[in-house]
């Protein structure tokens, strides 16, 4: 997936631990590192990983640059699973790519 | 196309008594079989090298990861390293991570991780070798995120209520590494001794180490 309209700095580092964040909604056709479950739901920046080329390039034998941050992302499992029947502080940690995420609550 | 209904027409079966071999070769697994054949027809390599990979890949086992966990038991300075940057603490120790990004969780008290990986099999196969089948089924993978604590439970551990659980979903480029806690009444023994406590299931964190006095040492107390 290629989105054009931040390529240019697609690179930089957007966020920083205890962030909070969205993960965007979107269905693209292809090879995808972000589950579904996931996907609209609101975490918070635990670390940053480090820059790796993307996936979504890399799966189709492009070079996958520029290599855009990839973020552990902390979830609370009440906001992924309504029903969910653990204790209201588990918590689940992925790791999604910078554009993937977008921005949530500044000012908290 | 294999049919396992042509021309065995010489045994007599139920229809309903499963048949031992699957119907046929799934996509990947008759493109494993296709490519490994020309390669080997066209001189790329010999079935010995293929044979050989298989044989290194079988033999690594979860030891360099149990080394790690009981050096990090008896090694608070290392322990804060490892959890820092596990890549380098697996290199201090001289095992072999290769390129590997690696993040070691800790248990402790009041957390509990456990590792899946969603989308496929991550694993860190240089620390812990093959990854269990069970960790590369469709329902380990699925129910681990969704509920973790009836997955735990079936594997026989059973997080207090009170205990937070992590789940870690393994999607990018990261591979992860419990740190499971020290079990206790362990203060005698050396680390060697502690690594052999540390298992495979104890570092993906669907069980805890555990440590069963032998008998001897039952008779000296």
């Amino acid at each position: 997936m290629t989105d054009s309209r931040c390529m240019s700095d697609a690179g930089a580092v957007r966020f920083r631990p205890g962030d909070r964040v969205r993960v965007r909604v979107a269905y693209p056709i292809g090879h995808v590192r972000t589950p579904l479950y996931v996907r609209g739901k609101p975490g918070i920046i635990e670390r940053i990983c480090g820059t790796f080329p993307n996936p979504e390039e890399l799966a189709y034998a492009r070079a996958g640059l520029p290599a855009l941050p990839l973020y552990r992302v902390r979830f609370l499992q009440r906001d992924l699973w309504p029903d969910y029947a653990g204790h209201p502080a588990d918590v689940l940690e992925a790791e999604i790519y910078q554009h993937w995420l977008q921005a949530e609550d500044i000012s908290r | 196309m294999i049919s396992n209904h042509g021309d065995d027409a010489g045994h007599t079966h139920s229809d309903d008594v499963p048949a031992d071999q699957p119907d046929s070769l799934t996509y990947y697994q008759a493109m494993e079989t296709a490519v490994r054949e020309l390669l080997i027809e066209k001189g790329v390599l010999s079935a010995d090298d293929v044979r050989r990979q298989v044989e290194a890949m079988d033999a690594r086992g979860p030891r360099g990861g149990a080394i790690m966990v009981a050096r990090a038991w008896t090694d608070p300075a290392f322990k804060r390293r490892m959890l820092e940057d596990g890549s380098a603490a697996a290199r201090e120790l001289g095992l072999d991570i290769g390129p590997v990004k690696l993040i070691v969780v800790e248990n402790t008290h009041d957390v509990h991780n456990v590792i899946v990986c969603t989308l496929c099999s991550c694993y860190p196969r240089n620390l812990l070798g093959l990854p269990p089948d069970w960790y590369k089924s469709r329902s380990y993978r699925s129910r681990t995120v969704r509920e973790p604590r009836a997955v735990l439970a079936e594997f026989g551990t059973v997080i207090a209520p009170d205990t937070q659980v992590r789940v870690h979903d393994s999607t990018a480029d990261m591979r992860y590494l419990v740190l499971p806690r020290r079990p206790g009444h362990t203060e005698h023994l050396g680390e060697a001794e502690l690594a052999t406590l540390v298992t495979r299931d104890s570092m993906i964190g669907v069980s805890v180490a555990v440590f069963m006095p032998s008998a001897d040492a039952t008779v000296r107390t």
